[in-house]
């Protein structure tokens, strides 16, 4: 299979997760101090080379089937994750992620917050809130890129992707410096939600046996039908809550 | 002990999330994908996505049934 459409995959993925990482250290750095914030977000990257250097040669030496089979189920439930929690906000059922306000609870909570020292480090506060904000997003990002990378024999394009998704929001946010309110996060994740479905959907049944029709060509109607299926479901919810309110006008009518 | 609870919480969020039901579906349909392949010499790739789009439904079912 072409590298583009993985580093594509892996790239809009991590942007998302750069985004809500990016969100929270600025919080710590804008409303704390720096340094000790660039210390959290320092250690949570060795962290994060630690697990990758761990998982990631271990994750290789498996049988194809096995890992295709492991790797599908975990996309697949990972993406299903993503696409419930999307297809909720697209229909309103759960409030849009807005890194806005987002940001403005971090920075609440920092400003709250009584500032301390601890094993070396001026503002332990600020230490933490970054080290668990880059360590969170970015387990995400070493998951998407172990697995794609792994099962496409291409660990190096998958990390191409995640390191420039990573590049350009950092850039973006020293720029700015103030959270990427403009990035349409919950319409990307919907975008990425149907590739791990699809890419989990394809790998995990090729993993339990199956031949696709088309083999790696299948992959080109599954996405889209995968998408059709979500905004189907998105069309579903929608003429639902539209059902309810009128049913419940009409009982209000009724009634009074 | 309380770390290891904790270590065992934060990969069931992170990997499980708010529902179950959606990762058991999945098993259930690599299972039974790999059982009718196997035994059966079935290639029956359309079982896996009916599986997914099912969870995927259900979930969303469950979750906004309980909202109205």
């Amino acid at each position: 299979m072409n590298a583009l459409p993985l580093i594509l995959t892996v790239f809009i993925a991590c942007v998302v997760e750069a985004v809500e990482a990016l969100t929270i250290v600025l919080a710590a750095g804008l409303t704390r101090e720096w340094k000790s914030t660039f210390q959290g977000g320092a250690v949570a990257l060795v962290v994060l080379a630690v697990i990758t250097a761990a998982v990631g040669p271990s994750i290789t030496y498996l049988p194809l089937t096995a890992l295709r089979v492991a790797v599908g189920a975990l996309l697949l439930i990972f993406g299903l994750q993503w696409l419930r929690k999307a297809v909720l906000r697209a229909t309103g059922y759960k409030g849009l992620h807005d890194e806005a306000s987002a940001y403005l609870r971090e920075v609440a909570a920092a400003e709250a917050a009584a500032k301390e020292s601890r094993r070396g480090v001026n503002d332990w506060y600020a230490f933490t809130l970054a080290f668990k904000g880059v360590l969170l997003e970015g387990l995400e990002v070493v998951f998407i890129v172990v697995t794609f990378g792994a099962n496409q024999k291409n660990v190096g394009a998958a990390a191409i992707g995640a390191a420039a998704a990573i590049v350009v929001v950092t850039v973006a946010g020293i720029a700015l410096k103030a959270p990427l309110t403009k990035v349409p996060e919950n319409w990307m994740k919907f975008a990425v939600g149907v590739m791990l479905a699809s890419f989990g959907t394809f790998w995990g049944a090729e993993g339990a046996g199956v031949t696709w029709p088309g083999h790696d060509a299948a992959l080109l109607v599954i996405i889209p039908v995968v998408a059709a299926v979500c905004f189907g479901y998105v069309f579903w919810l929608n003429s639902r809550k539209t059902a309810v309110t009128v049913s419940a006008k009409e009982s209000e009518v009724v009634g009074s | 002990m309380k770390y290891l609870k904790a270590f065992g919480a934060f990969w069931y969020d992170f990997i499980i999330g708010d529902d179950w039901h959606v990762a058991a579906l999945v098993v259930a349909g690599l299972g039974l994908t790999a059982i009718l392949t196997h035994a059966a010499k079935a290639n029956v790739w359309w079982l896996l996505p009916i599986f997914v789009f099912v969870a995927l439904g259900w979930s969303l079912h469950r979750v906004t049934a309980k909202k109205e």
